[in-house]
């Protein structure tokens, strides 16, 4: 007869229980020093103290074990390759997290006297001035928690713009119909409504549409470049002229900026000014979905509007935070930004300097050109052009021929060791696979990538329900996301 | 010159090549010639050993909360976080995974979301809570969004209590709508004294916004605003101040809240000079689909097995685009995964003793200050562990002065509250972290710099 476990141990690809699921009574993961004051614990009445408090009890061992075993159902960039389009899941250089957690950057107070923080100002102020050579603009605002709230003050900045000249009946925002789903809900938020303009045979921006669109009602155009399909627009000083010509501003999308790093300098081309995500294109880890950070650089004409604080430098060679900016859209999130992810991203750009960066672009760039290349042939192709950072596929051949979708190709590659494409986006592609390897990846990861992808091709063609029931040997199969949504169950 | 890429010179030969081309400048063809390579003003590239050098040395120009004792607290607190939090933190398939798009490889993270929803719930006395927005004033921020969603008004009032900076990301945010923003005034008139903001709601108002503990540190009895608020049709939003206080005190579902909201940062995240850390969202269940922000909801697969996705996206920006509840794309998972991690080991017993040390921390020090000459303890009683302290001193000069003694310590608020008469004011905090000699370090500093 042979003893049966209690339960069965997790390790990570069995069945993970809930920390809940593992508290025990009695058991404490930590301990408080004796308290060295009298204590103090009748002072609340009790209409304002909590009858209980559930939470889960572990000791420190099995709250390590639980995290490991989490971290272990995970795909990452340290783990696999991850060629998320639009997401430039390159490599988080381990220096970065060394800076991030000094202690002079890891544990200083928002609200010291400046006096006690100048390394951190420096700090800031020397990041403003790098973003805004990097990109061509005159000032940068470090406050934008993410790519999303940087588009918001960007936003809010060309409102403020407008109204500053009497100009208040602008509310149409021009997005391509390529656009990130940020671009229209940003717009929203600030009160406008968009207008999709459509993208022309080439994949760029459809100039006579775009033209017939403009008028003294637009607002602006929201342009990411290079755009999601992963395209150097190739008219972008007529559409940005076009913009200009109707009073409109141009807002650029930096979520693609790691391909043109040293390449071109996005106020060259006539933008107003331009979100960066330092979390795609300067190396800040994606942390499972944030933290990132947003800062924005703008032109002379933007810059009263910069949200507050700004680091200054004052007379005196000393750096301040400037509150006293009386034109400025305000704050967007508390204090002054996501300092421990600038840290980081001040550290990579120092790493590199000027041909470093513009190395990163050009290897970013003949990364992707290269997988274009290879994968081609055995998938649709809608756009055919030298491609920027990243391009897409389409798998609709494999749709008409062997009835299985991009979804499927995705959750096949799974099984190869890989993080798939960011899928179904952009919009206008049908059974869209949007691939972007970064500059990070060695040839020989990429030929492994290739050779899934044509081997999947050919599978489909075979034994299409391999694809059908991918993944499998993943520690779920695939989730029941109708279920998920109808009933939601969203703790425990 | 470490750039991160892996291509040795025969790769890259052989992979433009395949491309077609002989020069990788020939793959920028389709940028303007005229703006092409432009030169770049940039510092020379370093080594890593130089920038480490280099950080450090910028590191050490400033003083940390490890340097001196830091009695600064207003919306962030320099509480323990014991030391396993931020190895969880740091573990790579953590921190270098995204959004888990892909929930069969992202099932650690998405459990993470889940328990960290859970917790919330927990903390708030809430129903339903997202996986974290920005951070606690942008909570704020989404909070008045979100109840001007649900009840189709646009007036929104904002107790005095609450933090500036969460008042200002507030203005920021309704700022493109047509939203009346209405404020209770604090005046400090003998004692402090703050306009009733059952006075200020009509039956246009969105919302109700309060603080608990408020800005000041007080922590208030709101017993019976709800009722007042909903008889008005308006939604109640209680924003926490030192997160470490629910602890012990009433959660904003006891209080009756809608939405509740709170900076998570107290709860294991370090200062980090203003962030990353996370804001902590959650509501009844009837307005889950009004929240914003990434939720994970549980559900099986195919053979039954437990699993979890990202879920209710038909609220998100990707799939609504201009229809969206929020812009927002990313929360702030890994801080929630250390604040998970945080909670999970400090338990119910651990908080409880967070937050009564810290208040008992806070009772010595005010017992003490009292008995300064020209000091004046504002806050009302009960507070929780930060004091609004009346100085014979404009605050501003008084922070300084006391850098001269090695300490950080207080706020001044003179600029946050015109007019408040809180010009001579300072708000100082207090967490478990500080010994009975580090307080009396500070009390004497105080008598010192006033002498």
């Amino acid at each position: 007869m042979t003893t049966t476990l209690p339960e069965a141990p997790a390790t990570g690809l069995t069945p993970e229980p809930l920390l809940i699921e593992l508290s025990q009574p009695g058991v404490a993961g930590h301990q408080l020093p004796t308290l060295d004051v009298p204590a103090a614990d009748d002072d609340f009445p009790l209409q304002v103290t909590r009858p209980r408090l559930e939470l889960p009890r572990l000791g420190e061992l099995d709250v390590i074990r639980h995290f490991t075993h989490l971290a272990q159902r995970n795909y990452s960039i340290d783990s696999v390759f991850y060629p998320l389009g639009s997401c430039t899941m390159k490599y988080n250089p381990r220096i970065n997290e060394d800076v991030a957690r000094l202690p002079g950057i890891a544990h200083i107070h928002p609200l010291q006297p400046e006096e006690t923080v100048h390394g951190a100002l420096e700090l800031m102020f020397e990041l403003q001035r790098l973003l805004a050579e990097i990109t061509g603009f005159q000032a940068t605002t470090l406050q934008p928690a993410a790519g999303a709230q940087g588009e918001f003050a960007g936003m809010l900045m060309l409102r403020a713009y407008h109204r500053a000249r009497g100009d208040t009946k602008r509310r149409k925002v021009l997005v391509p119909d390529s656009a990130h789903g940020t671009n229209p809900a940003t717009a929203a938020m600030c009160g406008f409504y968009t207008v999709a303009i459509p993208t022309d045979p080439d994949g760029n921006v459809d100039q006579a549409r775009l033209e017939a669109e403009l008028g003294d009602d637009v607002v602006g155009l929201m342009l990411t470049n290079p755009n999601t399909l992963g395209l150097f627009e190739r008219h972008l000083r007529d559409v940005t002229d076009a913009v200009h010509r109707a009073g409109g501003l141009v807002y650029g999308d930096g979520a693609n900026l790691n391909a043109i790093l040293g390449v071109v300098k996005p106020a060259d081309m006539g933008f107003d000014c331009l979100h960066i995500n330092t979390h795609k294109t300067f190396s800040t880890p994606h942390g499972a979905g944030g933290p990132g950070a947003g800062p924005v650089v703008v032109g002379e004409l933007l810059e009263p509007f910069l949200p507050v604080p700004v680091v200054a430098r004052r007379a005196d060679g000393r750096f301040t935070l400037d509150l006293d900016r009386p034109a400025s859209i305000g704050r967007l999130k508390g204090f002054h930004g996501h300092f421990g992810i600038l840290a980081r991203a001040y550290t990579y750009i120092r790493l590199h300097g000027a041909d470093g960066l513009r190395r990163i672009s050009e290897t970013a760039v003949l990364n992707a050109n290269y997988l274009r290349a290879l994968l081609s042939d055995l998938y649709e192709l809608p756009y055919d052009r030298t491609c920027m950072h990243e391009f897409v596929l389409s798998a609709r051949r494999q749709k008409q021929r062997n009835g299985v979708r991009t979804l499927d190709i995705a959750k096949r590659l799974i099984d190869f060791g890989m993080h798939p494409p960011t899928i179904y986006f952009p919009l206008i592609v049908e059974e869209a696979l949007m691939i972007e390897p970064t500059e990070a990846e060695s040839r020989r990861t990429l030929d492994t990538f290739v050779a899934a992808m044509r081997r999947i091709a050919e599978e489909a063609g075979t034994d299409p329900s391999l694809l059908l029931n991918a993944p499998h040997h993943q520690v779920v199969g695939r989730l029941d996301e109708v279920q998920a949504a109808r009933k939601p169950i969203v703790r425990w | 010159m470490p750039d991160f890429t892996q291509l040795a010179p025969s790769d890259r030969e052989a992979m433009l090549a395949a491309v077609g081309i002989s020069d990788p400048r020939d793959l920028f063809a389709d940028v303007p010639a005229d703006a092409r390579y432009p030169a770049l003003d940039l510092p020379p590239a370093l080594a890593e050993l130089e920038l480490e050098r280099h950080l450090g040395e910028l590191a050490a120009r400033n003083v940390s909360a490890r340097d001196w004792s830091c009695f600064i607290g207003a919306g962030a607190y320099d509480h323990y976080a014991p030391a396993a939090v931020g190895h969880i933190m740091g573990l790579p398939n953590f921190y270098t995974s995204y959004t888990p798009y892909q929930p069969e490889v992202s099932q650690g993270t998405l459990q993470a979301m889940f328990e960290f929803q859970s917790l919330v719930c927990e903390l708030f006395g809430m129903d339903a809570a997202n996986a974290s927005v920005y951070d606690g004033a942008s909570a704020v921020g989404e909070a008045v969004l979100m109840a001007q969603r649900i009840s189709r008004r646009d007036r929104v009032v904002l107790a005095g209590s609450v933090n500036p900076q969460s008042r200002a990301v507030v203005s920021a945010y309704v700022s493109g709508r047509n939203v009346e923003l209405v404020s209770s005034r604090v005046v400090l008139d003998g004692e402090l004294r703050e306009e009733r903001v059952v006075d200020l709601i009509d039956d246009d108002t969105a919302c109700v916004v309060v603080q608990q503990p408020d800005y000041f540190g007080h922590v208030r009895d709101l017993n019976g605003l709800a009722e007042i608020v909903h008889q008005r049709g308006a939604l109640l939003v209680v924003g926490v101040g030192d997160a470490t206080s629910l602890g012990v005190l009433k959660t904003p579902g006891d209080w009756g809240a809608d939405i509740a909201t709170a900076e998570g940062q107290a709860l294991g995240l370090p200062l980090q000079f203003g962030g990353p850390w996370a804001g902590l969202m959650a509501c009844r269940a009837e307005h889950i689909r009004q929240l914003p922000g990434r939720i994970a909801g549980q559900t099986n697969d195919h053979e039954s097995r437990r699993g979890f996705v990202l879920t209710l996206q038909a609220r998100e920006q990707h799939i609504r685009r201009e229809k969206a509840t929020s812009n927002i794309c990313t929360s702030q998972t890994l801080l929630a995964i250390g604040i998970t991690a945080y909670l999970s080991l400090m338990g119910p017993a651990g908080l409880r003793e967070v937050a009564r040390q810290s208040h008992a921390k806070a009772v010595y020090a005010a017992g003490r200050i009292e008995q300064l000459d020209g000091y004046r303890v504002l806050t009302p009683e009960p507070f929780y562990n930060e004091l609004l302290v009346e100085t014979p001193l404009d605050g501003e000069t008084l922070r300084h002065r006391l850098v001269d003694k090695r300490l950080l310590a207080g706020v001044a608020l003179g600029r946050d509250f015109p007019g408040a008469g809180l010009d001579g004011a300072i708000l100082l905090a207090f967490t478990e972290r500080q010994t009975r000699a580090q307080i009396d370090q500070l009390v004497e500093a105080l008598a010192e710099v006033t002498a």
